[in-house]
């Protein structure tokens, strides 16, 4: 509720009230702080020179802040015996992410429209089926997939888990946009037919065009389950073809001497990025696409 | 032009019955009027013409042509939907030209129609509009437009006019039936409102569970309904139904007995020798609120039956006053001119229409036929 709306209702006035509003606040606030402090202490820690950690404490600011970290974390620190810093592996992390996330929420799209617009005997079956996958665990896919991805000669490499991450996100943006969907009104899917659309006509010039929420809910959920995933990106690639997380993982894990912690930090904030520009430019869909629908079942 | 010819039709739903064999002609540039209670598979009906359903048995006959397999853009038909099922992201344009565009029809082809039907219903100033701008009445010129522009051989409406407020339906109502004329287009119309079966239709289907009760133009449904269930749902307020047994008293009349006395309807001359058959068994007595008024405003000439009873509840409408009251037990509506109206709980002369007095089995349901000259 904005704050416009709330001006006009009438509220008790007394010293009790303010107090409680104040202690409200004052709750808030702490919780507010508790939240930030690890990412306060992260991005200072990465502005740090080396020297300043080693002296200063936790939460005393960076008193000559410097990029070095950020940059020997971008393009020098080494990651195992590979000294080229997280570079690759971002590279590595977009050439996985964006298509897994395109493939998934198109086909998702394409199954949320026929399960709801499209009914055929079994569908919701299918579609139980489906929601089934969104809650089968990931480490009890582990072995059949690489099992799999190595029949098909794809093992270690950054399509297959393009091909991982795309069949086991289908559960995820199949129901969000099967939810969406079955609140669109079947009557319009008749008169399309009836205007002579066949099935994807419909779904390219009438559906589609209703369904940006559905896609940028789908697409900030895929983006940042895929983005953040270790446990796939560890299993099924190797060295040169490890995601940045993995990659993040392995250049905090190796040490030459000195553990240098602003890099690490630096490198965390690298790694984290990503998913935080995408919270903070679609994240007003994100939650509009919530009340158009996407989510609820 | 086409007409419309549903042969022994049945609709399952698993083991849901929906239509139950229904036959039905509709002749060409016939306006015809699917009537019945929620549930009565008459949109059902309706999505089996359009192809938005498949048959389960029987077949569907547009114009010569069999469609049972034929879809629904291959029909020749327009539809109009209750919700009017606009596209949301088009322009009113968009929605209007895209059938044709699906169809490829030539550019200049669907402009002179988009011309034609938007002045026809005054959407012009519309055209770049999207539906969600659009006020409901708007929003269903522009669902008639993009049947229209269509130009087929047979229209279907589903409930066009029941998400309008009272007024606007009724203009809507009027333009419909100018519309019929003016295109002559065979048309099928789905409602549940007997008033707008009434005012549009050449004939109408009043539909129950599945079945067509009656087919007939709408003065027949009126006046001459062929059982009790068309007869309570034709009409509003609806027939008033009293229960009564057939005595012999000075000719044969309905006996109808409370705690504030007996009545006895004399049985009018077409219905007395089927009546006669019936005596000391109950039947049923159908008299439409209008043919009850106060005792002495009778057209001369009819055929008038008096008597009293104790007025429960005045209901003025306007035009009209509603006088409830109770006979038999049954609870009844007399439709008086305003002036004629008499306070709360006071004895009230009633006087009947016997002429326009209906006869039916209360076992059957089925209207007792009058014998020789009809009514």
């Amino acid at each position: 509720m904005s704050a416009r709306q709330v001006h006009g209702i009438v509220q008790p006035k007394s010293a009790a009230s303010t107090i409680l509003r104040v202690v409200l606040f004052a709750i808030l606030g702490v919780f507010a702080l508790y939240y930030l402090m690890p990412l306060m202490v992260m991005v200072m820690t990465a502005l740090k020179p080396l020297a300043e950690i080693r002296t200063g404490t936790l939460l005393s600011l960076p008193h000559s802040p410097t990029l070095e970290p950020m940059l020997r974390a971008w393009d020098s620190a080494c990651v195992g015996v590979r000294c080229e810093g997280l570079k690759p592996y971002v590279w590595n992390s977009i050439a996985m992410v964006v298509p897994s996330v395109l493939i998934s929420t198109i086909l998702g799209a394409v199954n949320g429209y026929a399960l709801t617009k499209w009914r055929f005997r079994g569908a919701e079956l299918i579609f139980g089926l489906m929601l089934f996958g969104a809650f089968i665990p990931f480490q009890v896919v582990l072995l059949p997939m690489a099992r799999t991805l190595g029949l098909l000669g794809l093992a270690g490499t950054t399509t297959g888990l393009v091909l991982v991450h795309t069949v086991y996100g289908l559960a995820f943006t199949t129901l969000f946009f099967r939810n969406f969907f079955i609140s669109v009104s079947d009557g319009i899917v008749q008169a399309a037919k009836v205007d002579g659309a066949g099935f994807f006509g419909i779904f390219f010039r009438i559906m589609l065009p209703m369904a940006p929420p559905a896609f940028v809910v789908t697409v900030i959920w895929q983006f940042t389950q895929i983005w953040n995933d270790f446990l796939f990106g560890i299993a099924f690639t190797a060295g040169d073809s490890n995601p940045a997380t993995v990659a993040l993982n392995n250049l905090v894990a190796s040490s030459t001497g000195v553990k240098e912690y602003n890099v690490d930090m630096a490198a965390a904030i690298i790694a984290a990025v990503p998913t935080l520009i995408v919270y903070v430019l679609a994240g007003k869909y994100f939650v509009r696409g919530l009340a158009a629908g996407a989510l609820k079942g | 032009m086409a007409n419309v010819r549903l042969d022994n039709v049945w609709k399952r739903f698993g083991t849901n019955e929906v239509i139950k064999g229904i036959n039905l002609e509709i002749d060409e540039g016939e306006f015809v009027v699917l009537v019945g209670p929620s549930g009565c598979g008459k949109s059902t009906l309706l999505n089996l013409v359009a192809g938005l359903e498949t048959l389960s048995d029987g077949n569907v006959f547009i114009g010569d042509r069999k469609v049972n397999d034929v879809a629904p853009k291959d029909r020749d038909i327009a539809m109009v939907f209750q919700s009017y099922a606009l596209y949301p992201t088009k322009t009113v344009r968009d929605n209007i030209t895209f059938g044709m565009i699906t169809r490829r029809v030539p550019k200049a082809e669907q402009e002179k129609a988009l011309a034609q039907v938007s002045d026809l219903l005054h959407i012009d100033m519309l055209l770049d509009r999207k539906p969600g701008q659009l006020s409901g009445g708007q929003r269903q010129r522009v669902a008639m437009g993009r049947a229209l522009v269509r130009n087929p051989d047979v229209f279907l409406f589903d409930e066009p006019l029941s998400n309008l407020d009272a007024k606007l339906r009724i203009e809507m109502r009027t333009e419909i039936k100018k519309l019929h004329r003016r295109l002559g287009k065979t048309i099928v119309y789905v409602t549940h409102d007997q008033i707008e079966a009434m005012t549009l239709a050449s004939r109408i289907a009043v539909m129950d569970n599945g079945f067509i009760r009656q087919f007939a133009p709408p003065e027949t449904v009126y006046e001459d309904p062929i059982d009790l269930f068309v007869a309570g749902f034709m009409g509003s307020p609806s027939m008033n139904l009293f229960k009564g047994r057939v005595v012999e008293n000075g000719g044969i009349r309905l006996e109808v007995t409370d705690e504030e006395g007996t009545v006895l309807f004399p049985v009018p001359e077409p219905y007395a020798v089927a009546a006669r058959g019936h005596i000391g068994r109950e039947l049923y007595l159908g008299l439409r609120p209008e043919t009850i008024t106060r005792e002495g405003t009778q057209r001369p000439g009819t055929n008038v039956f008096a008597f009293e009873r104790m007025i429960d509840v005045v209901e003025p409408t306007g035009p009209d006053t509603m006088l409830v009251f109770t006979l038999g037990g049954l609870e009844a509506i007399a439709r008086v001119h305003p002036e004629d109206k008499a306070p709360v709980d006071t004895m009230f002369r009633f006087e009947v229409n016997m002429d326009r007095a209906k006869l039916f089995d209360p076992e059957s349901g089925m209207r007792i036929q009058p014998t020789a000259s009809a009514i």
